[in-house]
Parts: C-alpha cells; structure tokens; sequence
C-alpha cells in the first residue's frame, strides 16, 4: 500500500518499467515445443531461467504482469544466494546497490541484551547477508535475462489462464492483450508465487499450520546515521506489546516491521493514519528526530505452509508456488532461490540426455526437505517472535529479563537465519562411509565453502557450471590414474571440470591448478594429499575421499545423477 | 536419586522461595518462578532429570 494520492507504483526512490507486449509467435500459428517454460518472472523464476541458461538450455518465461514488483517485499539476501548469483553473471549490480551487513542487536526494555554476529571472515568474497529491496533483485535479473534473448525469451503481460498436462508434456493456454495462445513445454517450472494459478489449476493445496498474529511491514525514507545491522526490540518501554524489527535499505529507505497486539484489528490497523503514528513512535524510541517519508507498507501473517511433493510429473514447483515459510529466518527468497537452482540443473541433465527422468524424483526429498528444516527453525523463531499463549509470554519475558545480566539466555533472541540445508539425506549423496574417514572439511551433502586464493580471486570462482571435482595434491606430477578418472568423469558429464589443488607446483598443466603453498584451501576442506571433492553443480558436495578411490568417485557421480539403480 | 541438598539446607530453600514469591507479588509471581526454573536448569547437564521435575510438579495439581 501507498500514502493517499500516490499510485500503486510510484515509489520514492524507484522508477519502475513498463514492459513491452510483444507477440508471440504462437499467436500466428507456430507451435514449436520448448525444453522449460517457467511460470512467475519473480526472483525464483528468473534465477530458473538463467540457471537453464548456464546449462545451454532455452526457456520461455511467463509473468502476467507489465512490470516489476510493487513493494520491497524479500529484502535479505544470503551469502549463498550472491555465490549463485555470481554463478549467473549476475551478482555484479547487487554488489553495487546492495548493503551488505554482519552484525545485529537485540534490546529488551531499551537495553541491549544481545549482539548478533554472523559468521564472517576475509577468506569470503561476499558479506553473510544483504539488504535490498525485491523490486532491484527482479530488475537486476531481468537485465541479466536481456543479455541471453537466445537462451531466455521472457514474455511480459502473458497470464497462464489454463494448463493441461501428460506424462511427458504440459500445454499451457496463454491469455495475453492480444488474444490467447497454446504453449507446449516439455517441463513446466511454476514460479508464479503465493498464489499460485498453477498449483489451483492442478488442484493442489499448501499444506501446514498458520502461526497466530500479524505483522505489518512499512518502508520510510530518511536521514538516519545507524550502521547496517538487524535491530530487534522487545517490549519496547513507546511499544511494550510489540516486537519490532528494523533494516536499512539503499536508498536511505528503511524497513520496520512490528507485531501488531492480539487487541488490533488488522483492517484498522494498516489505515495510513495508524502506521504514521506508529512509525512515528518507533522513530522516537529510536531517537530519530528528523523528518521522515513514507514509502510503502503492508501486512503478513506468519505462515508453514507447502506441497506434499514439489514435483508432479513434468511439473515443478519453485519458491513461493511450493511453500510458504514464516519471514523471520530470511528464507523465503533465499530458499526460493535455492530450489530454482536445483531444479535448473536437474531438468538440464535430463533434457540433455545425461540423466534419466528419476533424477528429478531428488527434487522434493532435496527442496521440500529444505523447507521442513526452515519450518522447524522459523516455529521456535515465531514462537519466541510471537508467544502462542500465557505460558509462553512468561517464558519469554523470563528469558529476557535474564538476558540482562545472564549471557546463557541472551540466544533465545537469535533470528535463526539458517545456513543452506544439507542434502546429507539425499537420494544423491553417497559414499557415506568415506565422508566419515575425514576431520572436519565440507561434509557431503553440505554446500562448498569459498576461501581466498589472492586479492580478488576466490576458490568459488573456479568452480565449471557441470559437476566439479576437487583434487588435493601435495606431488609435482598428476598421477596416471587420475589423468584417467578426469576422462571417465568427462565421459558421463560433458561439462564436468577437474580442478586441481597443489600445495607445491605442479609440473604438466593441461587442466586449472590453483597453488595452495598456505594449505589454505587444503585446512578448509581437510584435505590431504590425494583427497577428493566431487561437488555438484550447485555447490554441494555429492561425496568426498580423503584418498581417491576412481571407482567410487565414478560411481558417485552416476548416482549424483540418479543413474545407478542397482 | 540419592539427596544432593542436606534437607537443613532444602528448608532454607523452602523459606527462601517462599519470602521471594512473596516479595514478587501475584503481578510478578510466575514470572519469577520461570526465571528461577531457567537458572536452576542453566546447572543441570542431564536434560531427563529437568523433565522428570517438570512431570512431577505437573501432576496432582487439582488433588
């Protein structure tokens, strides 16, 4: 919502698009059958898209609407998501525009009772969180999409208004300014949002619990010299019944977020008089006593809520269409995200022939597990955030007044901003037992660490867009036996890149040799001379050797992609 | 279980909770004895005895 006399789209600070109708060739006749269609030109959409496109697969994007979105909406921006954005060539104009931040303070009463610290070091190239607001993570993508019209046509103002589906295709009806059109895809990437049409046209339903209570977000501009952290403040002494958080945003616009009391009413309380009196008592609080704009505002409830599977024949669904997860842990759009990547790359390795159609059955073990793992941390966040009942509240306010003088309880008022989840578990992840031989490193299925080879050159830079493998050497030549594992790896994936990492020089160079004398990278990974990662294309690791054994590594990466079925 | 606390001791316990709740108030009351469980827990490194407490105080409650 915006202040009286502004219209839906004029922001302060943001010029939004109009995006062109363009016709579709569909619309004179032509009935070509694409590899993806994705529906929703939202953030998991594009990052779809674009993930297709890494692999040389073409796409047909379809958003209804004719611009970008209407609020700041997903403003929080994990390090993992920067590391797939760079991934995509994308992550140069979020580093530009983003805030990047590592640190946050709880107060209780006024005071501080606890420092937030993500972890953070020099050997990351990007900060652990960014803030920025949805409307430039959409226009950034859809810049980057303008750059591969070859591989992406996205089709703005086309509304999936019907959606037929076989075993091994789907027929879309599209409904645009001028007329309708049939749309045949092999696989249906659906990322069109909370509201999925397709989710209903198919007759599925999220499932889950609403969580009580009712938030109300609202962006204000304004001069205000505080760094960029998470603030969170509890039983404030302006707003004791509430929990308010605040972000900064570029553009000196800056996120509140407060609980609204079991007494409001919702529809009163998100009238523009009533959050210009509340913003404004914040303000006070916080001592701020400059003049303030508002921008924008709106309401949510706390919501776990997904699909039994995220995957129904040559449908997939993706971000918001498959789950809805309470905003406190800052997965929403990260998870979103996530799950675009592992779809992309899965229906990639399908459609190009080197895995059979059971790999896709990795994707909601994968994905929905992800979200369960979210629902588990975010409902012990909202129940701190938003205490169900008496016996909570007490808690609560018992953990708080302790936190005071007690550091033990000051965790209770950690946001839980959840690293990526493991795909230990996963259909996928093998070899198991050797993953156990090693002392720390990456565990498989956890998600590859970056560390700094020189100024401006980290270890993720390197990684190929197929599968990796990371081998560890302490000799100056390659053994005869690896030369051969790189070409039996090459055989089963086209793209599969060997990268070598030598604590002494390497003698013959035909593949990338990043030198680690400072056994930097080596420490990282736990790594020991002849040790093995084979990462998949989305960072994680499929399995691990602390000495290589060819056999296994080569029967990893089949099962990695859902080809051993013995 | 054998006793930790001498039951000279426990009875100084006894009093001493009973002076707090008091000074507490029926305002503040609960909210001191949560406190007080979470101090108390705070020491305690076996999770099974805090839960046995927790059964054992909840039950009989309408005798």
């Amino acid at each position: 919502m915006r202040p009286a006399g502004r219209g839906e789209l004029e922001s302060l600070y943001f010029k939004y698009p109009k995006f062109r109708f363009r016709r579709a060739p569909e619309l004179t006749g032509a009935s070509d059958r694409y590899p993806v269609v994705v529906a929703g030109a939202g953030p998991v959409g594009m990052t779809a898209a674009l993930s297709l496109a890494r692999q040389g697969i073409r796409s047909v994007v379809l958003d209804e609407k004719d611009t970008l979105n209407d609020g700041s909406r997903a403003i929080c921006v994990s390090r993992h998501s920067f590391e797939t954005l760079q991934q995509l060539g994308a992550v140069e104009p979020f580093e530009h525009k983003s805030l990047g931040w590592t640190n946050g303070r709880s107060y209780y009463r006024d005071r501080i009772i606890y420092r937030l610290e993500m972890p953070h070091s020099d050997q990351e190239r990007f900060f652990p969180m960014y803030n920025i607001q949805q409307q430039y993570i959409e226009r950034f993508l859809a810049d980057r999409i303008g750059e591969v019209p070859d591989l992406i046509d996205i089709r703005w103002q086309s509304r999936v208004s019907g959606v037929g589906k076989s075993a091994d295709e789907v027929t879309l009806c599209v409904t645009t300014p001028e007329g309708e059109y049939p749309l045949r895809a092999r696989y249906l990437l659906a990322a069109d949002g909370a509201r999925s049409r397709i989710r209903d046209a198919l007759g599925l339903r999220l499932k889950g619990e609403n969580l009580p209570g009712h938030y109300v977000i609202a962006d204000i501009q304004m001069d205000h010299d505080f760094p960029t952290e998470r603030r969170c403040f509890f039983e404030s002494v302006a707003n004791p019944e509430s929990t308010i958080l605040i972000h900064r945003q570029p553009d000196n616009i800056w996120r509140i977020d407060w609980q609204l009391g079991g007494h409001e009413d919702a529809a009163q309380a998100i009238g523009e008089e009533r959050i210009r009196a509340r913003v404004q008592s914040i303000l006070d609080m916080i001592g701020h006593t400059g003049a303030w704009e508002l921008e924008w505002w709106s309401i949510y409830t706390a919501n776990s809520l997904c699909l039994d599977a995220y995957r129904h024949g040559p449908v997939l669904f993706a971000g918001d269409a498959a789950h809805i997860v309470p905003i406190f842990g800052v997965r929403g759009l990260n998870n979103g995200l996530d799950d675009a990547v592992n779809a992309a790359w899965k229906l990639a390795y399908v459609l190009n022939g080197e895995a059979e159609e059971t790999l896709l059955d990795s994707y909601t073990p994968e994905r929905r597990g992800a979200t369960l793992d979210v629902f588990r941390n975010a409902g012990r966040s909202s129940r701190f955030m938003t205490p169900p009942s008496r016996g909570y509240s007490l808690m609560r306010k018992a953990a708080l007044q302790l936190s005071l003088t007690r550091e033990f309880t000051r965790r209770f008022a950690d946001p839980r901003q959840v690293a990526p989840y493991t795909y230990r578990g996963s259909p996928l992840t093998s070899c198991v037992m050797r993953d156990s031989e090693f002392c720390g490193g990456v565990e498989a299925g956890d998600v590859a660490v970056n560390r700094k080879i020189a100024e401006g050159d980290y270890l993720l830079d390197h990684l190929g867009c197929g599968f990796t493998g990371l081998y560890f050497t302490q000799k100056d030549q390659l053994p005869d036996r690896i030369l051969a594992l790189f070409v039996r790896l090459a055989e089963i994936d086209r793209k599969f890149k060997p990268l070598l990492l030598a604590s002494r020089g390497l003698q013959r160079r035909t593949f990338e040799v990043i030198e680690d004398r400072q056994r930097n990278i080596f420490t990282a990974y736990a790594a020991a001379d002849d040790s093995f990662y084979l990462l998949r294309p989305d960072r994680h690791v499929a399995a691990r050797w602390v000495s290589v054994e060819p056999d296994e590594v080569e029967q990893a990466l089949l099962t990695a992609l859902g080809r051993n079925r013995r | 279980m054998t006793d930790k606390l001498a039951f000279h001791d426990l009875e100084k316990v006894y009093d001493r909770v009973a002076a707090a709740i008091d000074d507490a108030g029926p305002a503040n009351e609960s909210l001191f004895l949560c406190k007080l469980c979470l101090l108390l827990a705070h020491h305690i490194d076996d999770l099974s005895l805090i839960e046995d407490a927790i059964a054992t105080a909840g039950s009989d409650l309408h005798v």
